[in-house]
C-alpha cells in the first residue's frame, strides 16, 4: 500500500485494547502510532501471573498480543502533551519532541487498581500482613512463592472481595466485575501451593458471570477446599506477632465473627484514569461521575465518543475481562474504519 | 507497622484549629468523674499560654446524652444546642469548644444538618426566639478541647518539667491512646487524623515523650457505649467489651491510658476494679491495674502540677507507680486531703487489684 496516501490512526495506550485495536487496524490497512507512558507495551497485565478461567500465563497472552504489532509504529515511554484539531486531523505533540499527525485518535488508557489506602480500616499500608490482590500477583510472578512479610509460609489466609467497588463510602458504586474470579483463582492457586493453608474468602455475593466461572468456584471449594463466607469485613488490627486480626460478620449465620490470618489480601477493584489527556478540549472526552469516560451511547456506540474522529476501547470505558476489552477493541477498530472509509 | 501509612492518613485529616478565643462549655459528668480535668485546662490554657478561654455559667447542657440514649428527640437537641451557641454569640466568640466527646460529636452532627438543610436550621432559629427571644449564629469553628490541646502540644512540651519516659531505663513510656466514639468515628474529617488512626492523642504522647501503641482492639467502645450501661441489665456487657480492650492490650504492656472523653477513663479505669474482683485478673505491673488518664491530666502531670490537685486521687487505679515511673513527686500523705488539708477519709481497698 501507498503509505503517502496511509491514514494514520494514534492509539494512546499500549494495554491490551490498545495492542489489538493497533494489530486490528494494520490489518484494515492503517498506519498506526501506538503510544504508551510506560516504558513497555502490556499494560495491567504486566502485573498479572496467571489468568483466569484456565491459569494461562499472562505472559504468553501477552506475547501472543506483541507479536501482532509487527510493522505499527509502537513509541513507549511518551506523553502526550498537547493535541490540537486541524481541520479533520489532529495534531498529537509528545514530550519528545515528536508530532503525530492523526486522522482518527483511539483513547484505550484502560484503568488503575483502586488504591487500597483509601479503605482506611483495612490498615494497606499500615500493617505488615495487609496485600492486594496486585500484591500477590506479582509475588506468584517473582517469587513463585506466597510468604508473609517476615518471610514465613502463611497458615491461613484471608481474601476480601469488593475492595473499592460496590463501596459509596470509596465512592464506587460500580463492580469492577474481575475481583470475584479474581480472588477464586488466587485462593485456588494458594491452596495449590500450601494445601494445609486454611483460605477463607469474604464476599457480598459472588459474581462468576461468564462460561468457566462458576466450574472454577465449584473447583476452589471441592478440589482445593477453600472456605467462602458471605460477608463484609469491618475492620483490620495488627496482633502482637504481626498477623491480622479481622471482624466481620457472617450474613449467612447471622452472627459476628473474629479471625486472626497470617495474611490478607484486598481483592482491588478497577478504577478509571482521571490522567491530564481527560481534560483536553480537542478530545472532549465525556467522564462519568465513576470516573470511567462515557460513550455516546453504551447500547449501540460504545466506541464512539463525543467528539468526531476520538474513538473509545478497553476498561477506560467500564471494568471489562480480557476477551471483552479484545472484542471491544475489535469493534473499535471497525468503527474506525467506518469513519475513515465516510471521509473518504 | 508502617508508621509512613499512618503519616499518609495522618495528613489528609487535618482540621482548622484556632489558636485562641473560644466559648468553651462543659461536659455534664466529667467534673464528677475526673473532677480537676476541666479545671485545668482552663488553667493551662490562661495562665500558662495565655489565651482566651471564656466560660459561661448560663449554659447547660448539650443533652447530647439523652440523645444517645433516646430519650432526647433530635428536633429538641437542636433547640438546646442553638441556646448554648446563642450564649456564645452574645459573648461576641466565634470558636466554640467542648469539652465533652458526645456534645462534639453531636454539634457537629447538628452542624452539618442545618448545612445541608437551611430549613432546619431556620425553624431551630425560630424555634429558639418563641421560647427565649434570643438570636444566634452556628460557630465559624468547632473544637474539641482536645483539638486545643493538641494544637498547643509543642507549647507544653517546651514548659514541661516531666517527660513521658521512663527515668530508670530511659525509653519512652508505652501508652494506650482510646478516643471517644463520638469524636471521629461519625464524621472523620472532624477530627485530627480521621476516624481509623486519629492523631489527636497520638499527638500530645509523642510531643510529650511516650510511644504510642497500637493494639487490635483499640477502635473498640470503652465499655461505656451508653446503653450498654446505662440500662442496668447490661452492665455486665459493658464491663465485658472493657475487658475485651484490656484483653487486648495486655500483651502490649502499656505503661499508661490515656483518653479523651468523658465516659471513657471513667470504665477504663473503674471497670479494672470489677474485672480484678470477678475474674481475678489484673492488668498492670505487680497487682496493679493500667492507670487511665484524661488528657488534661496528662498535660498537667508533664507541666508538674501536683498530682492530687490533678485530682488523681480519685481514679480507681494507683497512678503511684507511674509517677514514680516518670518520677514525678508526690506526697503520699496528701492523697486524700482536702483544699484545706482535711482528710477526706480513705476508700476502702480492693481484695485483688492493688491500690
Amino acid at each position: 500500500m501507498d503509505t503517502s496516501s496511509q491514514r494514520h490512526v494514534v492509539v494512546i495506550g499500549a494495554g491490551i485494547a490498545g495492542m489489538e485495536a493497533s494489530a486490528q487496524l494494520q490489518g484494515l490497512g492503517y498506519a498506526v502510532t501506538l503510544l504508551e507512558e510506560q516504558p513497555q507495551t502490556g499494560g495491567n497485565l504486566l502485573t498479572w501471573d496467571r489468568l483466569f478461567p484456565f491459569k494461562r500465563p499472562a505472559s504468553e497472552v501477552l506475547g501472543e498480543l506483541r507479536s501482532r504489532l509487527g510493522g505499527i509504529h509502537v513509541l513507549t515511554s511518551r506523553r502526550i502533551l498537547n493535541i490540537e484539531k486541524l481541520n479533520a486531523q489532529f495534531i498529537l505533540t509528545v514530550n519528545d519532541g515528536t508530532v503525530l499527525t492523526a486522522d482518527a485518535v483511539l483513547v484505550a488508557t484502560g484503568f488503575k487498581p483502586f488504591d487500597a489506602y483509601r479503605k482506611e480500616e483495612y490498615g494497606y499500608g499500615i500493617y505488615d500482613n495487609v496485600f492486594t490482590s496486585v500484591d500477590i500477583e506479582r509475588m506468584f510472578r517473582e517469587e513463585r512463592r506466597i510468604l508473609t512479610r517476615s518471610g514465613e509460609v502463611p497458615r491461613r489466609v484471608g481474601f476480601i472481595h469488593c475492595v473499592g467497588s460496590r463501596d459509596e463510602k470509596a465512592g464506587n458504586r460500580y463492580c469492577s466485575k474481575v475481583c470475584c474470579v479474581t480472588a477464586v483463582k488466587q485462593a485456588s492457586e494458594l491452596k495449590e501451593m500450601y494445601p494445609d493453608c486454611e483460605v477463607f474468602c469474604f464476599y457480598m455475593d459472588l459474581r462468576m458471570f461468564d462460561r468457566h466461572y462458576e466450574q472454577m468456584y465449584l473447583d476452589a471449594q471441592t478440589r482445593y477446599g477453600v472456605t467462602f463466607v458471605r460477608g463484609r469485613l469491618s475492620e483490620a488490627a495488627e496482633t502482637i506477632d504481626k498477623r491480622i486480626a479481622i471482624k466481620v460478620e457472617d450474613t449467612l449465620v447471622g452472627k459476628p465473627m473474629k479471625m486472626t490470618v497470617d495474611m490478607l489480601v484486598l481483592m482491588v477493584g478497577m478504577e478509571g484514569r482521571t490522567t491530564q489527556l481527560y481534560n483536553s478540549p480537542t478530545l472532549g472526552l465525556s467522564v462519568g461521575k465513576d470516573r470511567f469516560l462515557n460513550a455516546v451511547d453504551e447500547y449501540t456506540d460504545n466506541n464512539l465518543s463525543r467528539t468526531e474522529g476520538v474513538f473509545l476501547a478497553g476498561t477506560c470505558t467500564g471494568p471489562k475481562h480480557i476477551p471483552e476489552v479484545l472484542a471491544d477493541a475489535g469493534a473499535a477498530a471497525l468503527r474506525i474504519h467506518r469513519y475513515l472509509c465516510q471521509k473518504a | 507497622m508502617k508508621i509512613e501509612g499512618k503519616k499518609r492518613i495522618w495528613s489528609e485529616y487535618q482540621k482548622e484549629i484556632p489558636d485562641d478565643k473560644y466559648f468553651y462549655v462543659r461536659s455534664c459528668i466529667r467534673q464528677s468523674f475526673f473532677p480537676a480535668s476541666e479545671v485545668y485546662f482552663l488553667k493551662i490554657m490562661r495562665e500558662v499560654l495565655h489565651r482566651d478561654i471564656y466560660e459561661n455559667k448560663h449554659h447547660t447542657t448539650c443533652s447530647g446524652i439523652g440523645y444517645h440514649s433516646d430519650v432526647v428527640p433530635f428536633e429538641t437537641a437542636m433547640t438546646v444546642v442553638a441556646r448554648q451557641f446563642a450564649l456564645m454569640t452574645e459573648a461576641g466568640y466565634e470558636n466554640y469548644a467542648a469539652s465533652c466527646i458526645t456534645s462534639f460529636g453531636l454539634y457537629s452532627e447538628i452542624i452539618e444538618t442545618w448545612k445541608k438543610f437551611p430549613d432546619v436550621l431556620q425553624k431551630v432559629r425560630d424555634n429558639l426566639y418563641k421560647a427565649t427571644g434570643r438570636t444566634f449564629e452556628p460557630p465559624k469553628h468547632l473544637a474539641h478541647a482536645s483539638d486545643i490541646i493538641y494544637k498547643v502540644r509543642n507549647e507544653i512540651a517546651a514548659r514541661a518539667r516531666y517527660r513521658l519516659v521512663n527515668r530508670y531505663t530511659g525509653a519512652p513510656l508505652r501508652v494506650v491512646e482510646h478516643i471517644g466514639c463520638h469524636y471521629a468515628k461519625m464524621f472523620p474529617s472532624k477530627g485530627v487524623g480521621g476516624a481509623e488512626y486519629p492523631y489527636v492523642l497520638t499527638g500530645m504522647v509523642e510531643a510529650w515523650g511516650g510511644e504510642v501503641v497500637d493494639y487490635p482492639e483499640r477502635r473498640h467502645c470503652c465499655g461505656f457505649g451508653f446503653r450498654q450501661y446505662f440500662i442496668q441489665a447490661n452492665r455486665g456487657y459493658s464491663a465485658a467489651n472493657t475487658r475485651k480492650k484490656f484483653e487486648s492490650m495486655e500483651p502490649f504492656r502499656p505503661d499508661m491510658i490515656i483518653t479523651n472523653c468523658p465516659g471513657c477513663p471513667y470504665f477504663l479505669d473503674r471497670w479494672q476494679y470489677v474485672i480484678a474482683e470477678t475474674e481475678g485478673k489484673t492488668y498492670g505491673d505487680n497487682g496493679y491495674g493500667i492507670p487511665v488518664f484524661t488528657y488534661e491530666e496528662v498535660a498537667g502531670l508533664v507541666l508538674g502540677y501536683d498530682p492530687w490537685d490533678l485530682g488523681l486521687q480519685v481514679h480507681q487505679v494507683s497512678v503511684e507507680p507511674l509517677l514514680d515511673k516518670i518520677g514525678i513527686p508526690y506526697d503520699p500523705t496528701r492523697k486524700y486531703a482536702g483544699k484545706d488539708q482535711k482528710d477526706l477519709s480513705h476508700p476502702e481497698s480492693p481484695s485483688v487489684l492493688k491500690v
